[in-house]
């Protein structure tokens, strides 16, 4: 390489300089993507803690507050009731798409006749747009309208409508049922990924090592597939935590702001409310959070020792 | 231990059959190798004993009692699988030990049998470790150790040493074969590959395309192959088959393209019929006034040479001859063969059937 060097060293034009030193070179083609990365995730990022850090409003360039937002918002109980719901929210739907994926899962992967046309059905809704899919469940919970009730009553099970989307619970109860129907597709075609990475010879050597369905489930099943599991969840309970859409769809956080999360809760305050600095504080609260769920998968979660390849 | 009896098992996938009727006894602390090209239904076989396929026809028996409906738990039969299908998530301990942890064996008495088999298969030191962690070696013996820790019936081996090098399957031929002497336990061994079928097993049966076309000790298959397959199967380099006719004394045989090689202790051949010579190219041996071939090439290996050579000459058919003497040998040489006494064999063309006594 140096004898290369030198003997070309007379003729190196500038351009070739570049192309010897590999450093320059790569920064030049990481160039592209960092330009990409500072304008559309850094700078919003950025733009966003400094907005909570002010009292900017809209069509008024705001000054520095500090930490007022924060104080405001410690002892604001439409905040805290946003910061319950969002939990009850995410933990609620993440538990039920977790259990239900992974059932639909361990279903898909029996011998089923048509078993690739439940796969597709089974991706519909994940498919589907998020709000096409709100306003068919807002037909779906209508006070009056709402195809269970109708059912039910027909049944002769219920005398009068449920009113879904106008009691609290029902309402919270109403939308986690519509994220799990969003989210189980993912979670299951994921976890059916999973599973089929399981060798058919595990469960055979099991099976005659005098396991019964159950225990293969448990001793094989779920030990081999919990570092799927593991990124699956993580990025289920990052989904739901930042729900948006549905809710704003369906009951746009009422009633009584029982349904109000915190993605919701910064959206209405900082453009329909015209505070941003406040918004985007709510908006910055989200940040430990989602930082703690990504922390617990990176820490709890990640590859275990027996993943990790041989080195003796 | 146990005995095994297959009777008149069939299977079919649907409409296609994949074993025709398959008969095979095998008695207490046997070892039985199942030997045959790829889809010949060996495997199919193997995991019907296991219960891991369903028989679709016939019975099979484990100690006197039909297994048909038994599930695979309660065979009490331990497989070795040709992938190991040890269990990744486990150490190699618990891999050992899970079969005895699902019948809520006391640990105490897991962690001594454990120790026991650890001990036999020299993985003792091993026993904290993952699979990841192993070398194929160690892997094939913790699949091992996972059987024998049960103390079975029966053992099944799929296929256990074909994903080792060669050196390695040597070896672990060897303490294969030492395991069995030393546990007496009945075993049924798949492979695709005749030498580990002659060296390990008391009784081969040897299988093409879901029938078995010999059952016998190893020696015996070599000595008196039933038909053309086995002829060929069995054995390395494989036998040469010489077409050609009955000569019309009976006492010859007419190679196609030239030569004539003697033929002995023949029943049931005619003379004039079509019929297909065989000879092994170690029972080839250089004499005066043997049949004439052309030397095409020479391989010496060093302890033998393989000679590959036209018989009759040029245009004369291709047989390969291995000689233990150093012979200098040039190609386009011209040398006299002929069989060693009661070496050669003969089969009928059509149907591949032994015709010499």
């Amino acid at each position: 390489m140096a004898d290369v060097t030198a003997g070309s060293a007379g003729r190196r034009s500038w351009w070739a300089g570049i192309g010897q030193g590999r450093h320059v070179l790569g920064l030049l083609f990481l160039l592209p993507a960092a330009v990409f990365l500072v304008l559309f995730l850094t700078y919003p990022l950025g733009l966003g803690v400094w907005l909570g850090f002010t009292d900017t409003r809209i069509g008024r360039e705001g000054v520095f507050v500090g930490l007022e937002n924060y104080e405001l918002l410690w002892i604001d109980s439409v905040f805290w009731l946003a910061v319950f719901n969002t939990l009850l929210y995410t933990v609620g739907a993440s538990i039920l798409k977790f259990a239900l994926g992974l059932w639909l899962a361990l279903l898909l992967n029996q011998h089923l006749p048509f078993k690739s046309f439940f796969r597709a059905v089974v991706l519909l809704p994940w498919v589907v747009p998020t709000v096409l899919s709100a306003i068919a469940f807002w037909w779906i919970f209508d006070a009056q309208f709402s195809i269970i009730s109708w059912a039910l009553i027909k049944l002769g099970l219920i005398d009068h409508n449920i009113n879904f989307l106008g009691d609290t619970t029902n309402a919270r109860l109403s939308v986690i049922a519509a994220n799990v129907w969003r989210g189980i597709p993912f979670v299951a075609i994921s976890l059916l990924a999973g599973l089929q990475t399981i060798p058919a010879s595990l469960h055979e050597a099991a099976t005659l090592d005098g396991a019964t369905g159950w225990q293969r489930f448990r001793y094989i099943t779920l030990p081999m597939l919990s570092p799927i599991i593991a990124v699956v969840m993580t990025f289920s309970v990052l989904f739901t935590f930042t729900d948006f859409q549905l809710i704003y769809v369906l009951t746009r956080g009422g009633p009584l702001n029982a349904t109000h999360l915190m993605a919701t809760l910064s959206f209405q305050r900082a453009i329909p409310g015209g505070q941003l600095g406040e918004g985007a504080a709510i908006a910055v609260a989200m940040i430990p959070f989602l930082l703690s769920a990504i922390l617990f998968s990176y820490f709890g979660l990640q590859r275990r020792k027996w993943q990790q390849g041989g080195g003796d | 231990m146990a005995t095994v009896e297959i009777r008149g098992v069939k299977k079919a996938y649907g409409t296609t059959a994949v074993i025709h009727g398959v008969d095979v006894s095998i008695r207490d602390g046997e070892f039985v190798v199942l030997v045959g090209p790829s889809g010949c239904g060996k495997s199919t076989l193997l995991r019907m004993i296991a219960g891991l396929e369903n028989i679709t026809g016939g019975a099979i028996l484990i100690n006197e009692r039909v297994v048909n409906d038994v599930p695979p738990k309660e065979r009490d039969i331990a497989m070795v699988f040709q992938n190991y299908a040890l269990y990744p998530h486990m150490t190699v301990g618990a891999n050992m030990g899970f079969s005895l942890k699902l019948r809520s064996a006391p640990k105490s008495e897991i962690d001594s049998r454990v120790q026991r088999a650890a001990g036999i298969l020299g993985l003792s030191h091993l026993l904290d470790r993952y699979p990841r962690q192993l070398s194929g070696g160690q892997r094939q013996r913790v699949a091992m150790g996972r059987a024998i820790v049960r103390d079975p019936q029966v053992f099944l081996f799929d296929e256990p040493l074909s994903n080792l090098d060669a050196k390695l399957r040597v070896q672990m031929r060897t303490e294969i074969k030492e395991l069995h002497q030393r546990l007496k336990t009945t075993t049924v061994y798949v492979t695709h590959d005749q030498i580990e079928a002659m060296t390990m097993a008391d009784k081969i049966v040897v299988m093409h395309d879901g029938v078995v076309e010999q059952i016998g000790a190893p020696l015996d298959l070599y000595d008196r192959p039933a038909n053309q397959f086995v002829a060929g199967f069995i054995g390395s380099p494989a036998m040469n088959f010489i077409k050609g006719a009955v000569g019309s004394d009976g006492h010859a045989f007419a190679c196609d393209g030239g030569a004539s090689l003697p033929l002995e202790g023949m029943v049931g051949a005619r003379p004039g019929q079509r019929a297909v010579y065989g000879l092994r190219p170690e029972h080839i041996r250089i004499v005066e006034g043997g049949a004439p071939a052309q030397v095409v090439v020479v391989e010496p290996t060093g302890s033998e040479i393989l000679a590959v050579a036209r018989l009759g000459g040029e245009g004369g058919q291709e047989i390969s001859c291995l000689f233990r003497e150093r012979l200098s040998l040039a190609p386009g040489e011209i040398i006299h063969i002929a069989p060693q006494k009661g070496m050669s064999h003969l089969f009928d063309e059509a149907s591949g059937a032994r015709l010499v006594d």
